[in-house]
């Protein structure tokens, strides 16, 4: 559906993005995620033809962004990070304007208004001011004229900045029900958001696509070593040898608290559930009582550091 | 286009910047036909169309400022930049909006003569003459407002900048009468007006060799010019303004010659700062 090949931006001497490509198919949700700065926006900006790019090109549906920007505009809603509002309008003038502008038929237009205002459930301020909306109907009346038009591929950039829980969640539940039939296109530099409703990540560093792939395929691929934190009522000095049972212990480090210890211990390998019980046993052989034990994995979270982190290092060296 | 050009008048006439433009024209066409038609009974309708031109000082700058610095400011312009229209479209469409706000008061002046011919001797041709160039004029000078608009964020500095180039055209005629008409002094103020030319080249492009090549070019040739012919450079500077002054221009018109050349420049104009407008527009997408 969209094609973005070897896509380079350049500000002066501050390159923003440097050779991004990816594809992206047709009836899935896609995330974009990366640290403040990396070069999400900028990407979505070019994608969607408010921005050249210095190299490289954007086709989407077959269409390239500059040369046949009419057909390929025709294919995409775009809610860029600031809703592009006009204040001194209601939603319903507003989204009319947009109508007229995408070319939906004049007899068409009410019907397909009504139909985006139900969705985002602004139907209740259609007939209010857009500047005395509160941020998040701006951002429903943002969402509203990116899907007016029914276009197959909606982009939204941080759709979900600035609004409270509810409405969060109103929001994903609105994008996962865009998801069955569009492909939508939404970047965060919120982990668990982007987790919740997207069906592939596109981790993005510096201008440079660093991972993409699945959340489960993310995890899978990184979850290296796992991490046993427990806490014993064993003394310090005796943990080295009740750990020493334990062939899977790999490091630990020990913690003195009041009156028990905190134990993380690293274990080799996946098989974590063994690696438990021998460490359960060989405490309790030792007779002392485990109150506490928590298996941590490498959550996206982790490897999202690590990927941006990577990065840094390697421009240091 | 007609999107954006409907979009653009619900907004003249749903705030009152349409209302105000169209009064304020209204206010001075009264005030002038008072004096002078009235009051001097002289039945040069015309006559009032040209002494008021001066209000295009204060409305243009007004009227245009908004129209593209604003849709910048607010970022709406990503909006129009990712739905499927284009930047001419974009321009065009704003541009034939602020020409309705522009003809509704034009329309009511109209009316002007044809009352006025009841109580006596109007020239209608004369009068609907100098009303068309008045048009083309207004139609001008918008234009350059709307290109101003699209170079600048701000509203102020549109407006700020949109009325001291309005100013400058409106005694660019009295200011040509100040230059020097000797040969040499025109030619000094065109290597002048050539250095400052290149200066700006090296500001837009910085490319030293460009603007070296553009000095040497347009200083050169004045030179050479100026040693095979020096008796053309008498003159010259003042005749150059004169016909840079869009306002000498309607003044043909008004003083009763309905040269046609006088409104193909007025259009051309217009046209001219319309497609730097789309230029303009287009550019940002680069430098953002």
């Amino acid at each position: 559906m969209i094609e973005v090949n070897h896509l380079c931006k350049r500000y002066g001497n501050h390159t923003a993005v440097w050779d991004l490509s990816f594809h992206i198919e047709k009836g899935q949700i896609y995330g974009f995620l990366g640290p403040n700065g990396a070069g999400k926006s900028t990407t979505m900006n070019i994608m969607t033809g408010c921005l050249a790019a210095t190299s490289g090109e954007v086709r989407i549906g077959g269409f390239d962004i500059f040369e046949e920007g009419e057909q390929a505009k025709k294919l995409i809603g775009y809610l860029p990070e600031q809703p592009p509002l006009y204040l001194d309008r209601t939603p319903r003038e507003y989204l009319t304007f947009v109508a007229r502008a995408k070319g939906i038929p004049e007899k068409e237009i009410p019907q397909q208004l009504n139909h985006v205002m139900s969705v985002t459930q602004t139907l209740d301020v259609a007939d209010r001011l857009i500047k005395n909306l509160s941020k998040g109907y701006k951002q429903r009346v943002g969402i509203a004229q990116a899907i007016l038009g029914d276009p197959e591929v909606v982009i939204l950039d941080e759709p979900t900045v600035g609004l409270d829980p509810r409405q969060i969640m109103e929001i994903r539940d609105l994008i996962k029900e865009l998801g069955k039939d569009h492909t939508v296109i939404l970047s965060s530099h919120i982990l668990s958001e982007v987790q919740a409703v997207c069906q592939t990540i596109l981790i993005i560093s510096k201008g440079k696509l660093v991972a993409c792939d699945s959340p489960e395929n993310l995890e899978r691929l990184f979850a290296g070593t796992a991490t046993v934190e427990l806490v014993t009522e064993a003394e310090e000095a005796e943990i080295p040898a009740i750990l020493a049972q334990v062939p899977q212990v790999c490091g630990s480090s020990v913690q003195r608290r009041k009156d028990d210890c905190l134990v993380r211990v690293e274990l080799e390998g996946h098989e974590d559930k063994a690696a438990c019980r021998a460490l359960f046993f060989a405490f309790a052989g030792a007779n002392r009582a485990i109150t506490q034990m928590t298996v941590a994995k490498a959550s996206l979270e982790d490897i999202f550091l690590e990927l941006t982190q990577e990065e840094k290092e390697e421009k240091a060296q | 286009m007609s999107a954006i050009l409907r979009h653009e008048l619900s907004s003249y006439f749903t705030n009152l910047s349409g209302y105000v433009f169209g009064a304020f024209l209204l206010l001075f066409a009264g005030i002038y036909t008072m004096v002078y038609n009235l009051q001097s009974a002289i039945t040069n309708f015309e006559y009032v169309l040209g002494s008021m031109s001066f209000v295009f000082l204060v409305i243009v700058p007004i009227l245009t400022m908004r129209v593209l610095a604003e849709e910048r400011r607010q970022k709406t312009d990503q909006l129009l930049y990712s739905l499927p229209i284009t930047m001419t479209q974009v321009v065009l469409g704003k541009f034939l909006a602020l020409m309705v706000v522009f003809l509704v008061p034009l329309a009511v002046i109209a009316l002007y003569p044809i009352v006025l011919s009841a109580f006596g001797n109007i020239n209608m041709a004369a009068s609907f003459g100098a009303l068309a160039g008045f048009f083309c004029l207004g139609a001008a000078l918008i234009a350059i407002g709307v290109y101003i608009s699209s170079i600048t964020e701000s509203q102020a500095v549109a407006a700020g900048l949109c009325f001291v180039i309005m100013l400058v055209n409106y005694f660019l005629g009295d200011l040509a009468n100040m230059t020097s008409p000797t040969a040499f002094g025109s030619a000094s103020l065109l290597v002048l007006a050539g250095l400052v030319v290149s200066m700006a080249v090296y500001l837009m492009t910085k490319n030293g060799f460009l603007a070296l090549l553009c000095a040497a070019a347009l200083v050169g040739g004045t030179m050479l010019a100026f040693g095979l012919n020096s008796a053309a450079f008498e003159g010259l500077v003042s005749t150059i303004l004169e016909k840079l002054s869009l306002f000498e221009w309607f003044y043909i018109i008004i003083n009763g010659v309905f040269d046609l050349r006088c409104v193909v420049f007025l259009l051309s104009v217009a046209g001219v700062f319309l497609f730097l407008s789309v230029q303009s527009m287009e550019k940002r997408r680069w430098s953002e």
